[in-house]
C-alpha cells in the first residue's frame, strides 16, 4: 500500500518547521517516529499534501531530563527510551512500565511521547498516563505556551495544537518517594490497542490512610478522562473492598465506550470497573496501604 | 499571438519541499543512490529498486513484522530492529540498513541463521528473516536474554507455522553461542 503523493522536507531546525507549518497550515503533517501517521497514510485516512520530518531534530527534542522536582521528555524521546531509562524507573515508575506495553519491540524503538500525544488516539497509552501523572505540554508555534495534559487533550485526534504549532516538550512532576502506581491495560492480544486503559497513583500520608490518589481511565470515551468522583472518594481514607468496588463503579460512571470488535459497549463499561478495581488494589499494594476484604465485598 | 505565460513553481526556484528526492543509503555496507518519491517505503526500496528480496512482505501494516529490518542511524546511533513497511525510503537517507542477506560473512551464516537451521527455527520460512532480524536487534540489547525476554522481543512477528517453541530455543542457542564468541552483526 502506497500513501497519496505528497512532498517531503526534513528541516534541521525547530525554527524551520514552524515557518514551514504557518506556511503550509493543514496541509502539513509532522513526521515523528510515523507509527501512527504513517499506516493512516498507508490506508488513505488521511493524505497530506507536505510532510515535515523531524528526523533531525533528535538532538534537540529527545531527552529525558531529570530537573529535581520534575522530569522532562522531549517530545521524540521513543517508547524504547522511556521503557530502558533508569532516571525513570526510579522516580516514575509507571512510564517505562507503560512504554514496555505499547506494540511490539519494533514499534517502539521508532514510535515517540510526543507523536502519540499529539496523534491523541482515544485508545492511546500516553494520554492516560500523563493525565493520572498531572503532566503538562510545552508548546511551541510563533510564542511559546505550557498547558496541563488536561487541557491539551480535547477529543478524538484532536488536541489543544494549533496547526502552527509544535508539540515540544513534555514535564512530569515525580509523585513523592513510597507512592504507588498502577497500569492496567487489557487487551485482546500483544500489542494491540488497549480495550481499556487504566492508570492509578497512589500517594499515602504517614499514618496509612490515602493522602492522593489519581485515576485515569481511556480507551473507553471519545478522549482520556480522570476519575475525579472515585478520586474523592479515596481522599483520606484507608479503603476496604467494599469502598474499591463503589470507587471503581464511580470512575466507570464518565466511560461512554462504542461497541467494535473489541467488545461490546456493556462490556467495556463493566470491564473499565475491573480494572480500575484492580489498578487501585496494586497502586494501594505499593503505596503499602493494606485493604480490608469488608463483610458485604 | 498569445502572451507566453512563463509559470514559476516553487520548486524551479528553491526547492523546500521536494516531490523527488535524491537519497544515500549503505545497505549491508553497500552504497547505493537513488531518486525516489517521498511515498516509497523503505521495504519496497529494499525490494524494487535495491534488489534484495530476503525481506518480505507480510501484512503491510505493520503487524506481522516479515518486513523488519535493522537500521542504524535513523533515531540514535544504535541499530534498532524497524518494521520496514512503515518506514519512508525518505527517513533512512544517510543512514544504514542491515538486511538478513547482510548477515553471513564469507560463506558462513550468522549464529542466528544456523540456529534457526539446527533447532528446526522455520517451516515455511517466510517469517524467518523477519523473525531473525527481529532477534538480533533484541540480542544487541539484551544479549542474555530470559525466555520471557525472548517472547517479549517476538512479540512483533507472526509465525503460522512453528507454534514459537522451537523460534524461542533457536535465538536461546543463538544468544549463547553470540556471547561465547562475540558475534554481534
Amino acid at each position: 500500500m502506497y500513501p497519496r503523493k505528497f512532498e517531503y522536507i526534513a528541516p534541521n531546525r525547530v525554527e524551520d518547521v514552524l515557518r514551514l507549518l504557518r506556511k503550509y497550515r493543514d496541509e502539513a503533517k509532522i513526521l515523528a517516529g510515523g507509527h501512527s501517521l504513517l499506516p493512516m497514510m498507508k490506508l488513505r485516512i488521511i493524505g497530506p499534501n507536505v510532510l515535515i520530518d523531524l528526523k533531525n531534530l533528535r538532538d534537540k527534542l529527545a531527552y529525558i531530563r531529570d530537573s529535581g522536582r520534575v522530569v522532562r521528555l522531549g517530545a521524540l524521546t521513543t517508547h524504547a527510551e522511556i521503557e530502558q531509562s533508569n532516571t525513570l524507573r526510579r522516580d516514575i515508575p509507571l512510564l517505562p512500565e507503560v512504554a514496555s506495553l505499547i506494540g511490539d519491540m519494533q514499534v517502539r524503538n521508532l514510535g515517540t511521547v510526543g507523536g502519540s500525544l499529539a496523534h491523541c488516539d482515544p485508545a492511546g497509552d500516553w494520554a492516560v498516563a500523563m493525565l493520572a501523572l498531572d503532566s503538562s505540554v510545552a508548546i511551541q508555534g510563533e510564542r511559546r505556551r505550557v498547558i496541563p495534559i488536561s487541557r491539551f487533550l480535547k477529543g478524538p485526534f484532536t488536541t489543544a495544537l494549533r496547526p502552527t504549532e509544535l508539540l515540544t516538550e513534555i514535564t512530569i512532576p515525580k509523585p513523592p518517594k513510597g507512592h504507588g502506581w498502577s497500569w492496567k491495560k487489557f487487551e485482546r492480544k500483544a500489542g494491540d490497542f488497549a480495550t481499556v486503559n487504566v492508570a492509578a497513583v497512589v500517594i499515602p500520608d504517614r499514618r496509612g490512610t490515602v493522602k492522593k490518589a489519581s485515576i485515569a481511565v481511556g480507551a473507553v470515551s471519545p478522549v482520556a478522562y480522570r476519575a475525579s468522583a472515585a478520586e474523592i472518594m479515596l481522599r483520606g481514607k484507608r479503603p476496604d473492598s467494599e469502598l474499591l468496588r463503589r470507587a471503581a463503579e464511580a470512575a466507570a460512571e464518565p466511560a461512554s465506550p462504542i461497541s467494535d470488535l473489541r467488545g461490546s459497549a456493556e462490556y467495556k463499561k463493566w470491564l473499565t470497573t475491573v480494572m480500575v478495581k484492580r489498578a487501585l488494589e496494586e497502586a494501594l499494594n505499593r503505596a503499602g496501604i493494606s485493604v480490608e476484604v469488608s463483610k458485604h465485598a | 499571438m498569445p502572451r507566453r505565460v512563463v509559470r514559476r513553481t516553487r520548486s524551479s526556484i528553491t526547492p523546500e519541499t521536494q516531490a523527488q528526492i535524491p537519497i544515500k543509503v549503505k545497505i549491508n555496507g553497500v552504497e547505493y543512490s537513488h531518486t525516489v518519491e517521498p511515498r516509497l517505503l523503505l521495504v519496497h526500496y529494499i525490494r524494487d529498486l535495491v534488489g534484495l528480496t530476503g525481506t518480505h512482505v507480510g501484512c503491510d501494516t505493520s503487524h506481522c513484522g516479515a518486513c523488519t529490518v535493522l537500521v542504524k542511524g535513523l533515531w540514535g546511533d544504535d541499530w534498532l530492529a524497524v518494521k520496514s513497511c512503515t518506514v519512508l525510503a525518505a527517513q533512512v537517507d544517510g543512514k544504514e540498513v542491515l538486511t538478513i542477506e547482510g548477515l553471513a560473512k564469507n560463506g558462513e551464516l550468522h549464529p542466528l541463521q544456523r540456529a534457526f537451521w539446527e533447532n528446526h527455527g522455520l517451516q515455511c520460512g517466510f517469517c524467518t528473516p523477519g523473525m531473525i532480524m527481529a532477534a538480533l536487534g533484541l540480542l544487541l540489547r539484551n544479549p542474555n536474554p530470559t525466555r520471557e525476554e525472548i517472547k517479549w522481543g517476538i512479540s512483533g512477528n507472526l509465525c503460522r507455522c512453528t507454534g514459537y517453541v522451537n523460534i524461542i530455543k533457536s535465538i536461546e542457542a543463538a544468544a549463547k553461542e553470540m556471547r561465547e564468541k562475540g558475534v554481534t552483526v
